[in-house]
């Protein structure tokens, strides 16, 4: 079927500024995806999956300028031990990056892919992101697939002893960037992948991770903290038999945030737990959409996301859980709640659930409200001022957002940071 | 049914709520009245919207409003985002109007009506006499006299057959009339308040049948007045390749009440039929409206052969403050139901409520809920909908909650089970909660976590299990929703009352 006009312009405006990476082997991928775009354009406000979310200035031919955030603030994992893999403004820098061989892992640049004739990562390279096309097509992936210029291809093989973090650095505010890392964790295998950074001023990221049977993958992000960036991430997921995913995502700031996730549970017995925590101020809009798949027996998903939102800043949740045919014994859960500071803030939702199998316990909930008087009363009647009270609750409304992270350092770095940021503002 | 009787049910689930949706799953209403009808040529154009028009001895203007409807209509393109799957359907190759031809010559009063119609309408648990009580309910007999009347304006195909009870309404000032008739004896209420609600263009089947809208229901309820009896309508298809396009509009006035109720059935044939409605509710201060409905269409056979395509929009506009709406629809019928009793709370304090249980078999597929637009201050809604899928049937729950900015100090409160009898079948939910203000409290779930926890706390307190107590109190909303449904839809909801929700999902 023929686009609409307006899309079909967008969409041809917004390809004439990219030029295909002279690739290689992920030629062909690169091109399938170029077709992809082709076929559904690139998302307007008119599309149902953008309902709440405008995607122009994501689609736009070019990036709005972006302020590079002037702060004195330590990178947020600085304290742990973990192995660095800097961007800067998109760009691989060896200089700035530790040493990428560790035991247990091997990871390459995606350039390197096909002279080192890397095949999984060959294999992987945007076969999950058009997996992931149906049934709601993710043009931005596509358009990711096709023109990605720079990412990493990380390979777990064993049990590192370290995270590994990607750290994205901003720098030009002029920078437009698209990313594409390749992930596949090995049967046995468990690794913490660490992203952090605000990236550039306008980023579109795509990561495809691929687990095997009884794998394990966490996966621990934090957006932020400067104000004027824009942001499209997709991450692609497919879980094999007894693997596990986990993933939490902190969203500070930011004009313009859509995270999507996209987790398929293809083996029995997989688990997949995904949560975010955002807190937003004034000129923001954060966008979770989240859609996980059941797709095979006895698997267990959960999505936990809470929003902090104040001063006109809005908070969208679009998540669902789809359970094929013959995906008996599945547990599915998802809860959105959204904590409204003020009266100029809001939160928008669409909590989905669809469900092809009768023996299965799938709940969403969802609840927007403001911040609980009586529990404010009780604070303040022990003496504690009303700005702290505030923030001793807000923190503990995002805690259980923050409990699903595993380990407990990353846990603990996220809260301090909160509480830094949460007692800066107000 | 013999597919659901071998059905392996996942353990947990009640036998009785296999066996009542069983029952509800055998179409009891399938029989046709012989009857020689007058039909328009096949198809809608111009034509037909101005022969509808004449037909219904309209003045210029509903002529002109109806002709620029359809104007608008050849514009719309049929909307595709509902999770339900049919062949495309042909508007060219169907009636919009059919009338029996016993009809022509207006009847006076009932005594005149066709014979054939009234035994239709017998047969169906309808009486067309006043002093008649309704048939087939138990007990009935011994209720008050004035407990049991009902007043009910029964449209066949096209047209309204006849009004019981008008004159003892009028007593009351109450007007109760089809549409037809209130155009032509109280034009001034249909031009003030037509189309106010659900705006001529509000989508493409509201505007079809603003263009084609042959018959339906009109209440008037003037202020301070409690209706003294129930107000029904029954609406029958019996002729074929025939769409219903009836238009229903309720103006209950300032302070007043009134409960309305809504009963539908169909023949069973092979090909699908078109039945595609508009109900618009307007309610003043201080009023409440009761609109209930047990929707039994046609659902076609256990192969998904035929059946009604049931496209309907309803909505009802609080405008008053404090003024109150509940929406209640038991939803057994219909091969493709398209239907979301809205409520737009526009005054303060105003309320809204959509209870609901749908249930689908063989291949029937409902996509059904409900919209809370909350305008005013201090507004509140509650949704409660229960879904049931067996068969290849597939359900699913569509709503939209939204707090606009100025609503202050507004709650709702959503839930949302479903059931799935047999692995074949699918239950969907897709809500929308929008929420631009943050003293409102918004409440979307599906667990049975929180059931009040003070209903709860009593019920553990005497030493049932917490699921047991979870049970007793899901189960006890469940059949007060249905009890609270008038005594004339007792029979059929009877049976529904057996139905658990246990080992539902979200």
């Amino acid at each position: 079927m023929a686009l609409p006009e307006v899309k079909q312009t967008a969409t041809e405006a917004r390809l004439a500024t990219l030029t295909m990476p002279d690739a290689g082997c992920t030629r062909a991928a690169r091109e399938d995806a170029l077709a992809r775009v082709l076929e559904s354009g690139l998302p307007n406000r008119r599309d149902e999956y953008w309902k709440y979310t405008q995607p122009d200035t994501l689609v736009a031919p070019h990036a709005a300028p972006a302020a590079v955030l002037q702060d004195d603030e330590s990178l947020i994992f600085d304290e742990l031990d973990r192995l660095k893999i800097v961007f800067v403004d998109g760009v691989f820098t060896p200089e700035e990056s530790d040493d990428l061989s560790l035991e247990g892992v091997v990871i390459d640049r995606l350039e390197d892919i096909c002279c080192k004739d890397i095949h999984w990562a060959k294999e992987l390279y945007g076969v999950l992101e058009a997996r992931g096309q149906d049934p709601v097509q993710r043009p931005l992936a596509a358009l990711n697939t096709a023109f990605a210029t720079d990412g990493v291809a990380i390979h777990v093989t064993g049990k590192p002893s370290k995270p590994i973090n990607l750290i994205y650095r901003h720098e030009s505010p002029e920078s437009d960037v698209v990313l594409h890392h390749v992930i596949r964790v090995e049967g046995g295998a468990e690794a913490t992948i660490l992203e952090t950074g605000p990236a550039a001023s306008r980023f579109n990221k795509c990561m495809e991770i691929d687990v095997a049977d009884n794998g394990t993958l966490h996966h621990v992000r934090a957006q932020g903290r400067d104000h004027e960036r824009r942001a499209a991430t997709h991450m692609f997921t497919r879980l094999g038999q007894e693997s596990v995913y986990k993933s939490f995502t902190l969203t500070v700031n930011g004009v313009l945030t859509r995270n999507e996730q996209i987790v398929e549970l293809t083996g029995d017995d997989a688990v997949a737990h995904v949560a975010g925590a955002c807190v937003g101020d004034g000129d923001f809009h954060h966008d979770d959409t989240v859609f996980v798949t059941h797709d095979a027996v006895n698997c267990e998903s959960r999505q936990v996301f809470k929003k902090v939102l104040r001063n006109g800043a809005t908070g969208v949740f679009q998540g669902k859980i789809l359970v094929k045919a013959g995906a008996q014994k599945t547990d599915g859960y998802q809860i959105s709640q959204s904590l409204l500071l003020d009266d100029d803030s809001q939160f928008l939702a669409k909590p989905e659930l669809e469900i092809y199998a009768d023996d299965v316990a799938c709940s969403h909930g969802s609840t927007s409200g403001a911040i609980d008087e009586t529990a404010l009363f009780y604070l303040r009647s022990r003496g504690v001022p009303t700005k702290d009270a505030t923030n001793m609750l807000t923190l503990a409304f995002l805690a259980e957002a923050v409990d699903e992270i595993e380990d407990s350092s990353l846990a603990e770095a996220i809260v301090s940071r909160l509480e830094g940021w949460l007692a800066r503002r107000s | 049914m013999a597919a659901l009787d071998q059905t392996q049910v996942k353990e947990g689930v009640d036998q009785e709520t296999v066996d009542a949706v069983r029952e509800v799953g055998t179409y009891k209403y399938g029989w046709e009245t012989e009857i020689e009808m007058e039909y328009a040529p096949k198809g809608v154009n111009p034509d037909i919207v101005r022969l509808i028009s004449e037909k219904n001895e309209e003045p210029e203007w509903m002529t002109e409003w109806r002709l620029a409807a359809f104007e608008r209509w050849t514009k719309l393109d049929e909307p595709n985002w509902a999770m339900v799957h049919y062949p495309p359907i042909d508007f060219q190759n169907q009636y919009y109007y059919a009338r029996p031809k016993s009809m022509e010559e207006k009847p006076k009063s009932l005594d005149e009506v066709d014979p054939k119609l009234l035994a239709t309408y017998e047969k169906l648990g309808i009486p067309l006499k006043e002093q008649m009580i309704l048939a087939g309910i138990e007990g009935a007999e011994n209720a008050p006299a004035e407990g049991r009347k009902v007043a009910v304006d029964a449209v066949f195909d096209s047209v309204s057959v006849g009004t019981t009870f008008q004159a003892e309404l009028k007593k009351a000032g109450v007007i109760f009339c089809s549409i037809s008739e209130a155009i032509r004896e109280h034009p001034e209420l249909v031009k003030k308040y037509l189309g106010t609600v659900v705006p001529v263009s509000d989508n493409f089947y509201a505007t079809l049948n603003s263009a084609v809208f042959s018959d339906g229901s009109f209440v008037y309820i003037p202020p301070g007045v409690r209706c003294p009896m129930e107000l029904s309508t029954y609406f029958r298809i019996n002729a074929e390749n025939t769409g219903q396009f009836e238009r229903t509009l309720i103006i209950a006035d300032k302070g007043s009440y009134v409960s309305y109720l809504e009963g539908c059935t169909a023949p069973q044939r092979d090909v699908a039929q078109l039945h595609a409605a508009v109900v618009e509710i307007i309610i003043e201060e201080d009023a409440e409206v009761k609109y209930s409905t047990v929707q039994n269409w046609y659902p076609g056979d256990e192969n998904g052969k035929g059946g009604i395509y049931n496209f309907v929009t309803k909505r009802a506009d609080c405008r008053g403050d404090r003024s109150k709406v509940m929406w209640t629809q038991v939803e057994t019928g219909s091969a493709v139901t398209w239907k979301y009793p809205s409520c737009i709370l526009r005054g303060d304090d105003s309320q809204g409520e959509f209870y609901s249980i749908a249930i689908t078999n063989n291949y029937q597929q409902a996509d059904t809920g409900t919209k809370m637009v909350h305008l005013g201050k201090n507004t509140k809604s509650r949704i409660v909908s229960k879904g049931i899928s067996a068969g290849h049937a597939q359900n699913t729950y569509r709503g939209l909650v939204s707090m606009h900015p100025k609503a202050k100090e507004s709650r709702n409160y959503t839930q949302c089970d479903s059931l799935l009898i047999g692995d074949k079948c699918g239950a969907h939910t897709v809500p929308y909660i929008e929420v631009k203000n943050n003293s409102s409290r918004v409440e979307h779930e599906a667990t049975t976590s929180k059931v009040d926890e003070d209903q709860l706390f009593y019920c553990r307190q005497r030493g049932m299990d917490e699921e047991e107590a979870v049970a007793l109190v899901v189960n006890g909303f469940c059949k007060d929703v249905l009890q609270a449904l008038p005594m004339e839809f007792a029979m059929e909801a009877q049976q529904l009352v057996a139905i658990s929700l246990e080992g539902s999902v979200g």
